[in-house]
């Protein structure tokens, strides 16, 4: 099935974004993936239409980034940094948690299309380890309890709220946002965690500052 | 005497809905735009130089002298100058870019509008990760606010100056923040270094001249525009001035980011931080990211500046400290961050990509006690074929975690061939050892 007219005017908006239309290729994939739950032949093809590309050149790029996937994503994209801080503190313990609860392998998806499990590298979120992504949205502090109770919130479709960040919409939505469509979630959650503002207390309490100009 | 801490970029961070265009006006915000406006571009370029401001991104080099490199306007061959900003935080233990980002995003964003005025880019490009979708709507809502504003568009603040400004999200892949291959992957192409020369000041986005700089590099340029050159080269040391922050990870009671003068101390940043997690003593940590070469209790006194960490024998990178006790077996934080380089070399340069796969296979039999003790003769005669022979330095960081903690901790190595495996338990080092 080839894309709807409606998905090839976004191609076009995104690629007219940038002085040369081949700059578009990446938020233009990210378009594909919210649209078609992954990146089809013809999500490739459309974007090589768009940008006068051959298929092959097109999926020269959609393979060489990790966060493009050609076989279906479910509903909801989980990532467990396992890079070694995260892990150390805790990250191999929850993905080894969550790969038996879930019943999946690495990259992989459950039965019912509800979750795809993946261990991520490092997210910059290194202050709040170990760190799990849910669409890309960080949960901070986790622990095996914590993500498991996560994992099941996100199966039974209940509220979830990231730790710094948005309720949780779905993968899908997420990648239509990297594709540069904002979604109206930007005022939700907090300006930084508690992490981030420790230094800053620490000045408040002890009247640290830069000096005046 | 500079206080301990010096919150400049992080100010502003605890307040209330920080990241909107209002709060960030209220506090002053886009009046350091103004005030560049009213200098000619090169005087800006100057203030900048004078600053002593070193890229953040962690090569260290002087930003306005970065600036300074681009080629003059030549009127026979009119090409567009471009801005790109990188915001593709990926090195492990690094999480600074990513909370500024989301807090302040218009400190980024007004910093991009004085810096493309004073290199005269009418295009400038702010590249982020993909994996940090609140990071990436606050950016575009700070782009569209700061359009709407008439902070960017055409004629800015009746200046005659235009700048356009696109937020433009990676898709995973941590080569691409290296300057070249991130160009590449701003092009739409596989994200894959470029050799240099040329160098972007003279052929970068295009093949146009192009500045690239970190996402902290920039969102300085406004304190330093608006406090003068001086303010900030009077903070930090002599050779790495201003101030910058610090990010404490890993086995320390309050992780988290501590903005302060270049030159404070690991021991400082630790007790400031609470300390080590009780019961547990300091082994070892990175000062800038996992590839700089690791240091251990020794080093605690070493300035966290430029000079002061290469003197010591590692970089100071990004600033980024992860602190591991000794619960935490070298050996295997050393295999995970070697996996994770073998899985993000780009494959162009032989050395780097067999390099990587062959360095893995090595410290996986070490690690599970089925090596040899000429192994680590062999790691460190790989990591010699690997340093200095590609195009860029992720092979050379892949190096530095293994043959530093071969340096310092080659017995732990030797005891995991005695014991026949690792003699460490990871459940002592997890965030709930404690509680449990």
């Amino acid at each position: 099935m080839s894309l709807a007219p409606e998905t090839f005017d976004e191609l076009r908006e995104i690629a007219a974004r940038y002085p040369q239309a081949r700059s578009g290729l990446l938020p233009m994939l990210h378009l594909v993936q919210s649209v078609e739950g992954r990146v089809t032949p013809e999500g490739i093809q459309a974007c090589a239409d768009v940008l006068g590309l051959t298929p092959a050149e097109v999926s020269g790029v959609a393979t060489f980034y990790t966060m493009y996937k050609r076989h279906p994503v479910g509903k909801h994209h989980v990532g467990v940094c396992t890079n070694t801080l995260c892990a150390v503190m805790g990250g191999d313990e929850i993905f080894a948690c969550l790969r038996e609860k879930l019943e999946v392998g690495n990259d992989e998806t459950t039965a019912d299309g509800s979750i795809t499990l993946e261990h991520i590298e490092c997210n910059a979120a290194c202050d709040y380890a170990p760190v799990v992504m849910v669409n890309w949205e960080f949960f901070d502090n986790q622990t095996p309890e914590s993500a498991l109770q996560l994992v099941e919130d996100l199966r039974e479709g209940r509220e979830v709220v990231a730790s710094r960040g948005a309720r949780i919409t779905s993968w899908r939505e997420a990648e239509r946002v990297l594709a540069g469509f904002e979604d109206g979630l930007v005022d939700e959650g907090p300006a930084s965690g508690e992490a981030s503002q420790a230094g800053l207390r620490l000045a408040k309490d002890n009247d640290w500052k830069a000096p005046e100009a | 005497m500079t206080d301990t801490l010096t919150p400049v970029l992080t100010a502003n961070w605890a307040d209330e809905r920080a990241w909107t265009l209002s709060a960030y006006a209220a506090t002053g915000g886009y009046e350091a735009l103004d005030i560049a406006l009213g200098m000619a571009p090169e005087d800006v370029q100057t203030a900048v130089k004078d600053s002593g401001l070193r890229g953040r991104g962690g090569a260290g080099f002087p930003t306005g002298v970065k600036w300074g490199f681009l080629p003059p306007a030549d009127p026979e061959n009119p090409k567009p100058r471009y801005l790109v900003v990188n915001a593709d935080e990926s090195e492990p233990g690094t999480c600074k870019d990513i909370p500024l980002m989301m807090a302040s995003p218009h400190t980024l964003v007004e910093g991009v509008i004085i810096s493309s005025y004073a290199i005269r880019a009418e295009r400038a490009f702010i590249y982020v990760r993909g994996e940090v979708l609140h990071v990436i709507r606050r950016l575009q809502a700070a782009v569209r606010e700061a359009y709407e504003a008439g902070h960017l568009g055409t004629n800015i603040h009746g200046s005659g100056y235009d700048l356009e400004l696109v937020v433009h999200a990676g898709a995973g892949a941590y080569i691409c923040g290296e300057e070249t291959a991130l160009l590449d992957s701003l092009e739409g192409r596989r994200g894959q270094p470029r050799l240099r020369p040329p160098f972007p000041a003279v052929a970068g986005l295009y093949a146009s001249p192009t500045v690239i700089n970190n996402a902290e590099s920039i969102a300085s340029v406004p304190a330093i525009v608006k406090n003068g050159a001086s303010w900030f080269a009077g903070m930090g040391t002599e050779k790495s001035a201003g101030v910058g922050i610090f990010s404490l990870s890993g086995h320390v009671k309050k992780p988290g980011q501590y903005e302060a003068p270049l030159g404070i101390t690991l021991r400082k940043l630790i007790e400031l931080a609470g300390g080590v997690r009780e019961g547990h003593e300091l082994k070892f940590w990175t000062p800038g990211g996992s590839s700089t070469p690791l240091f251990t209790q020794e080093h605690l006194d070493v300035p966290l500046d430029f000079e002061g960490v290469a003197a010591a024998g590692s970089m100071l990178g990004t600033r980024a400290l992860q602190i591991f006790d000794d619960s935490v077996c070298v050996v295997r934080a050393v295999l995970r961050w070697t996996e994770f380089y073998k899985h993000e070399s780009c494959g162009k340069c032989t050395p780097c990509r067999e390099g990587t796969w062959w360095l893995v296979q090595v410290l996986e039999r070490l690690e599970k006690g089925d090596g040899k003790p000429e192994d680590l003769d062999l790691l460190l005669d790989q990591c010699d074929n690997i340093l200095g022979r590609s195009f860029c330095a992720l092979g050379d960081g892949a190096t530095s975690p293994i043959t530093s903690s071969i340096k310092y901790f080659r017995d732990e190595y030797l005891a995991h061939l005695e014991q026949g495996g690792c003699p460490f338990d990871p459940a002592a080092s997890t965030a709930w050892a404690e509680s449990k």
